[in-house]
């Protein structure tokens, strides 16, 4: 399979008082093409910031200090910015929690659309609109023409998602952005949404990075997990070996402690003890380690490596001999 | 619900109505629910399905067009402000962000006291002591007395919001949203001393969420709202296990959940939204399989079906088979 997308070693600080800390660290990963790939983690774990640096737009204090991400075979952040606006809404696009904000509120939402057609070609006015029109056609929206002038404000949170989908997509880009793309929305509409992000990565071949904390959405509609935990990658695999059978004990614990309607109400939810470090006051050895109930001495001594464990990656010292005592199962 | 347990408040046909130059929403209408004595009414539903206006007039802080409210025997709009104030030591609400709902000049320590000076309860001293039990009766300790709130985590200040709705010992407390705002971890943590506390204080709760999963754990019985009405109501099993309206079930399957080889039964068939049809009897029509083409869902009024003692619904033609969850 092709890799569309790779970052390879990426780290990313921010200032603190101590100097600066890390935030994302050492963080690698790759989306074949197609793949629809499910980034989860808590609030703090880095999956926002993964996603602004793989658009380059992380900005001062902020930094990336190392660390490199390839689109296809070129590397996105040693390319001078003004070849990278090509690649950006081309190659890869976004889409983010807020529509109301993505979106200018006194602008009528057809002529953002034609903006950014535009912006990447040079389609005429006419040409342009009439190509915004089967834009806002294809993402679901009824009556397109009509709808091309409406304003941000005429329209409910789920229509303003699929005008900002029409946007990110009018570049026919290859890789698809969603940084909790589906959070802010009802739960009728994140399925809507969410299945039009399916249907629409299927038919043209996209592939997808979605950003989420709902455990939920993760395991409907991606192939394969990464789960981040206070700047590291702690585990990735295939979806149905991440969530039927997790081996690293955050992955494990982060499962047990979510609420839906299958548990088992008789009992007090399982959660994790503590909360997440801060990002100026990170733990040594495994970032979980404090937290983790499996912890043993070499855990808080040095990092884990990510290993190739049980048909997926995991970085956790005891993931092996947990896994076959079955106490993580 | 049951007759035998004591009732501690009761809306009885309350509907609230706001008016604007474009037209008037109907933000509840006719709505009645009973809060029991140490049980949980979850009140579910999306954004705009009134959840937060009921609430509010439960709280006293706005006032029902039509219908009566009634808490701990006393009806809400007949009571001198002296009365109310006392009422208020009774009925308290915990909000969903976890920052602004706290003063953030305030610590700790003034933020829990607050209720207990605003009713003169104690001296300094036994306020503190008192400050001291609560916070440890929620999971802080004595050292986050002299915090403020951004010095604390969401969790941390969720918790501090609880041992300040508990600090005057109240009968009711108000959930609105009070996990949504926290990450899936200490969303646990924080629905586990909920459940505890209100094991230990006979509490009963008011649980406001758009969240299922939050309310099947919490609630021992369940309101669907949708517009403004309650579309369905009945016990955990009945909503969850035996739903019949067909907004209940639209919203159990669009539930994702964490099981990737779970997938669906049912999705929301509808795909476009069509607006909702003005003057419809039944305000899902124009988004369910059935009404879209049942007249009677367009023209007849509906009224609410009591099916069993628990479990009642508004739909003309409810769904009839059980549907496994």
């Amino acid at each position: 399979m092709t890799k569309v997308l790779s970052v390879k070693n990426l780290s990313i600080s921010v200032p603190s008082s101590q100097g600066r800390a890390t935030v994302v660290d050492d963080l690698s990963f790759a989306i074949e093409a197609g793949k629809k790939v499910g980034l989860v983690g808590e609030s703090g774990s880095g999956k926002s910031l993964t996603a602004l640096a793989l658009m380059r737009l992380i900005k001062s204090p902020v930094q990336i200090d190392a660390g490199q991400i390839f689109l296809g075979d070129r590397n996105v952040l040693s390319m001078d910015m003004q070849d990278f606006r090509h690649i950006r809404g081309n190659e890869i696009s976004m889409i983010y929690q807020d529509p109301m904000s993505a979106l200018n509120p006194i602008m009528r939402v057809g002529q953002q659309i034609v903006e950014s057609i535009q912006l990447q070609s040079n389609a005429t006015g006419r040409q342009a609109r009439a190509i915004a029109v089967d834009h806002l056609a294809s993402v679901g929206i009824p009556e397109p023409e009509r709808r091309f002038d409406s304003y941000p404000f005429e329209m409910s949170g789920g229509m303003l998602q699929r005008v900002v989908i029409a946007i990110a997509l009018s570049g026919e880009p290859k890789v698809l952005i969603a940084d909790e793309a589906t959070t802010a929305l009802d739960v009728t509409t994140q399925d809507r949404v969410l299945t039009l992000i399916d249907k629409l990565a299927a038919e043209r071949g996209l592939s997808v990075l979605l950003i989420t904390h709902d455990l939920g959405v993760a395991a409907q509609f991606s192939d394969d997990i990464l789960v981040m935990y206070a700047g590291k990658l702690v585990e990735c695999g295939s979806v149905n070996q991440i969530f039927s059978q997790p081996v690293h004990p955050y992955t494990k614990a982060l499962l047990d402690s979510r609420c839906d309607y299958t548990i088992d109400i008789t009992k007090p939810i399982k959660s994790i003890a503590g909360q997440p470090p801060r990002p100026d006051n990170r733990p040594s050895g495994c970032v979980f380690s404090p937290r983790c109930e499996h912890a043993q001495p070499q855990c808080s001594a040095s990092v884990p490596p990510l290993e190739f464990i049980q048909d997926r990656y995991t970085a956790c010292f005891r993931a092996e001999d947990l896994f076959h005592i079955g106490q993580v199962n | 619900m049951s007759s035998h347990s004591e009732i501690v408040a009761s809306a009885n046909g309350v509907s609230r109505i706001f008016r604007s130059k474009t037209g008037e929403v109907r933000a509840l209408d006719n709505v009645s629910f009973t809060l029991s004595k140490g049980k949980t009414l979850a009140l579910v539903g999306e954004s705009g399905s009134g959840k937060t206006t009921a609430a509010r007039i439960l709280l006293g802080l706005d006032n029902p067009n039509s219908g009566i409210v009634e808490i701990l025997g006393r009806v809400l709009g007949s009571l001198k402000h002296e009365e109310m104030r006392l009422l208020r030591r009774e009925i308290q609400v915990v909000q969903q962000d976890p920052f602004s709902q706290l003063n953030r000049r305030h610590s700790v320590e003034r933020i829990v006291s607050g209720p207990l000076m605003a009713f003169g309860v104690g001296d300094k001293e036994s306020r503190r002591t008192q400050v001291i039990a609560l916070l440890e009766a929620v999971g802080l300790e004595k050292e986050h007395l002299k915090r403020r709130p951004h010095e604390l985590s969401g969790g941390q200040c969720q918790r501090v919001a609880i041992a300040r709705a508990l600090a005057l010992d109240p009968k009711i407390v108000v959930l609105d949203e009070a996990v949504s705002a926290l990450d899936v971890s200490v969303r646990a943590q924080v629905l586990n001393l909920l459940r505890k506390l209100q094991q230990e204080r006979g509490l009963t709760y008011l649980f406001i969420t758009h969240d299922l999963g939050v309310a099947h754990y919490m609630a021992d019985e369940i309101a669907v709202m949708f517009r403004g009405r309650i579309v369905e109501r009945g016990s955990r099993e009945d909503v969850f296990e035996n739903s019949r309206h067909h907004y209940t079930v639209g919203l159990l399957s669009s539930v994702p959940l964490a099981t990737p080889t779970l997938s669906k039964a049912i999705r929301d068939q509808v795909q476009s939204l069509p607006s909702p049809g003005e003057g419809d009897a039944c305000l899902y029509r124009t988004r369910c399989t059935v009404g879209l083409t049942r007249e009677d869902c367009k023209s007849t009024s509906l009224v609410i079906t009591q099916g069993t003692s628990t479990h009642s619904w508004l739909c003309h033609s409810p769904v009839q088979d059980s549907i496994p969850a």
